[in-house]
């Protein structure tokens, strides 16, 4: 074979691709996911630190403070705004417009109810006196840490909720790529993934 | 893509331009004109310490001017020069692409990064002076409003301009990536980057895992100074007149433990494109390539993985469990072998070597010796039983400011002398650069080592007024005010370097293409390079980035006699 036919200098060639066989916009966004989720650890980790610090008999016991049946609801709402989301993934990479459409407005629906839950949680702290800085059921590092860590979550949440809303909207007028989708998609996982972890290290240890 | 719309007006041209080559130079600008308030910063603090009595400052200033110069050398002028202006300037250039990934991100990083200078600059004249906690901005200094006078506005605008710094370089961190990886030419396989390509993925990564811990902790440290928060305030503090605050539950060793997090991985993100910049130019200047390209590549990274894994070095004398210490001792220790395969890389690489001794070498070989000398100090520092003794001294100040301002400053100068021809067209004077060298590395070692003894003999860093004080040993007093002599010495030195810039932008001699008879592909693009890099096609690689062989020097675009890859 000749070394100057194309095929065979494009295999020896190498390189050119990204190693992840990944759109740029993919890449990028896979950095920001891992970039962002280290923020959360950092909140998580500081929570952590506090908590073995304080010490955990001076820890409030969460299951007396939190209704964990909300809180399953709260969960459960956000992994199944999770699925409709993969659901319209799955749809626009189809070009079934239609779906992709109705399954993007449930996400948002789904998103924006997670919000209207954990600020009626919010709600009923502040009422019954929780501040950042007190906490009526002893240490006041819990009402900081439940703040901070769910309200940087919550921001989350409403920042996925209008970027869902502009591809939704932009969809809706016929300008839209699977591709772009696809990335609104990848945040709306991370949120979903993040607030496991803060259920799982705030809500249950 | 971009370079198909040329900019035709003034502000699309240089001010708000896409064109990551005119982005780098802006940072380069900013970073230069941030060094000389570093370095003023830094004249007024060797004032007050050779001649106190004199008081050119006052005791709650002096705080304030230490916490700046770190600030601003560190993240303002060593990130932004070297991290931001050469990444910039040289990454598309070493992949061959035309631009970087997102040239729309890269302005905007550049244009959030001005604001973030103008705020840490104008913290200098609000109500109490700029932030006085440190450039790690410790609390409760840094958290309680009234701590000193530095911790009133001075700190709040401190943090947002310090948070301001980290979207503007994660912004870079996250195109610097996505180039690196997804815009290589073709032939440009990841074991063909050139070495400073590599420096800056790995420090783009650490840059992407580390800064996040900082943004915690700042939102932490603005929720406890303006929310009423306790993440770092305990119980029991007591002010003069308020007595007793009311915060209660926090501890302020976990602000250290984030912010560490941060700040050690930071010195490898400014140390590993200094080492970078160091192989390029030898390089060139050796004539031959870097020995042990592939072991300098998995070093790098091993330093990469360690670095983010031994933050708690800074912190032995913090009041953190002993045993935990004895755990970061031993993997900071480890760190030296990865490090030392480097040193001894860039070493190697001299041998056989066909040194042409020009400026750019000169400031290479200096950084080499830098980093051999400031390393020895580490090995002190990094054991924590003689960090016990050590850690509060001037013998810390000379360590740092030996590894991380010696030799990244050495880095940029030589970068800039190594560079200038390709991007302003001309090469700078060589007498002058030759003179700029012995100017600045004389009166840097000097400095620095004889801090490392001054430290040795009891003189702690921070204190405003060290001659109130018996105890130190009386030869280490007597060396402040020469310290000082040779610190306004290095300042004077580098006027020979702004005057030579100056004059070569205008005056240099007329470079070519390749003046160096380097190999990488930056120097295949004509001199200055022009929007888009390459006039015609983009290159195609088909060699090793170092292919300096016994049968010639080849670009890495150049294809060998059988015509095969």
């Amino acid at each position: 074979m000749s070394a100057t036919n194309p095929s065979v200098v494009q295999e020896r060639w190498g390189g050119g691709n990204s190693p992840y066989s990944m759109s740029w916009q993919k890449l990028l966004m896979w950095w920001f996911i891992i970039s962002d989720f280290l923020i959360f650890a950092g909140f998580l980790a500081a929570y952590g630190f506090n908590r073995l610090a304080v010490g955990n008999a001076n820890w409030p016991d969460q299951t007396e403070i939190f209704h964990m049946n909300f809180i399953a609801a709260m969960t459960f709402v956000l992994i199944t705004s999770s699925a409709t989301m993969a659901t319209a993934v799955a749809a626009a990479k189809k070009e079934d417009s239609a779906t992709a459409k109705r399954f993007l407005w449930l996400t948002i629906l789904g998103g924006i109810t997670f919000l209207g839950m954990q600020a009626f949680e919010w709600k009923g702290f502040i009422e019954e006196g929780a501040r950042l800085h007190t906490n009526p059921w002893g240490v006041p590092s819990f009402s900081a840490f439940f703040f901070a860590i769910t309200g940087l979550h919550g921001t989350h949440v409403l920042i996925g909720v209008i970027v869902l809303l502009v591809v939704t909207i932009r969809a809706a007028r016929g300008r839209y790529t699977a591709g772009g989708i696809e990335l609104a998609g990848l945040y709306w996982h991370f949120v979903d993934l993040v607030w496991v972890f803060v259920f799982g290290c705030f809500y249950l240890i | 893509m971009s370079h198909s719309h040329e900019p035709t007006t003034f502000l699309s041209k240089y001010v708000f331009s896409f064109d990551h080559k005119v982005i780098g130079i802006q940072y380069l600008i900013t970073a230069l004109f941030m060094a000389v308030i570093g370095g003023l910063l830094a004249l007024t603090i060797r004032y007050q310490l050779a001649w106190p009595s004199e008081n050119v400052v006052s005791a709650e200033s002096y705080l304030s001017l230490v916490t700046m110069h770190g600030t601003i050398m560190v993240f303002f002028v060593i990130s932004m020069g070297l991290v931001s202006g050469f990444g910039n300037l040289l990454i598309p250039l070493h992949v061959g692409a035309r631009d970087m990934a997102y040239p729309f991100l890269n302005m905007l990083s550049y244009w959030v990064m001005v604001p973030a200078c103008l705020l840490m600059i104008g913290s200098f004249f609000v109500e109490g002076g700029a932030a006085a906690a440190g450039w790690t901005a410790y609390p409760p200094l840094s958290a309680l409003k009234d701590a000193v006078p530095g911790s009133g506005m001075g700190q709040t605008l401190w943090l947002l301009a310090m948070a301001l710094f980290i979207v503007s370089f994660t912004m870079g961190s996250l195109n610097y990536l996505t180039t690196i990886l997804n815009e290589r030419t073709r032939g440009m396989s990841m074991m063909k980057l050139p070495l400073l390509t590599w420096t800056f993925l790995i420090s783009a990564i650490i840059g992407i895992l580390a800064f996040p811990a900082l943004t915690a902790a700042a939102v932490m440290l603005l929720f406890d100074r303006h929310a009423g928060t306790s993440f770092f305030l305990p119980a029991g503090m007591y002010f003069e007149g308020t007595g007793v605050l009311p915060n209660m539950g926090g501890t302020p060793l976990l602000f250290q433990h984030l912010f560490w997090f941060l700040g050690h991985p930071e010195v490898y993100v400014l140390v590993l494109p200094a080492l970078g910049i160091t192989f390029e130019i030898i390089a060139a200047f050796g004539r031959r390539s870097p020995f042990g390209y592939r072991t300098t590549v998995y070093s790098l990274l091993c330093v990469a993985f360690l670095s983010m894994i031994v933050w708690g070095h800074h912190m032995f004398t913090s009041g953190m469990d002993p045993r935990i210490g004895e755990y970061f001792s031993i993997v900071t220790v480890m760190i030296t072998v990865p490090f030392s395969v480097i040193g001894l890389n860039l070493i190697g690489s001299l041998w056989q070597a066909r040194i042409r001794a020009e400026t750019p070498m000169l400031f290479a070989l200096g950084v080499i010796s830098a980093m051999g000398m400031g390393g020895l100090g580490g090995l002190y520092l990094g054991t924590a039983t003689s960090d016990m003794y050590f850690h509060d001294s001037y013998f810390v100040v000379g360590h740092f400011h030996l590894t991380i301002g010696t030799v990244t400053f050495l880095a940029l100068f030589g970068g800039i002398y190594h560079w200038f021809p390709k991007f302003i067209g001309r090469k700078t004077n060589e007498l002058l650069g030759k003179t700029h060298f012995w100017l600045t590395i004389i009166p840097m070692f000097a400095m620095f080592l004889l801090m490392h003894l001054q430290g040795m003999g009891g003189i702690h860093r921070r204190y405003y007024d060290v001659t109130q004080y018996s105890y130190p040993n009386a030869s280490a007093m007597a060396l402040m005010p020469w310290i000082s002599y040779l610190a306004f010495a290095l300042f004077a030195g580098q006027l020979v370097f702004a005057f030579n810039v100056i004059w070569s932008i205008f005056r240099g001699e007329k470079s070519s293409e390749n003046p160096w008879g380097a190999t990488t592909l930056e120097w295949t693009a004509p001199s200055p390079a022009p929007h888009g890099n390459w006039p015609d096609k983009v290159p195609v690689v088909h060699r090793d980035p170092y292919d300096y062989g016994s049968d010639g020097v080849w670009a890495q675009n150049v294809e060998n006699a059988e015509g095969q890859a």
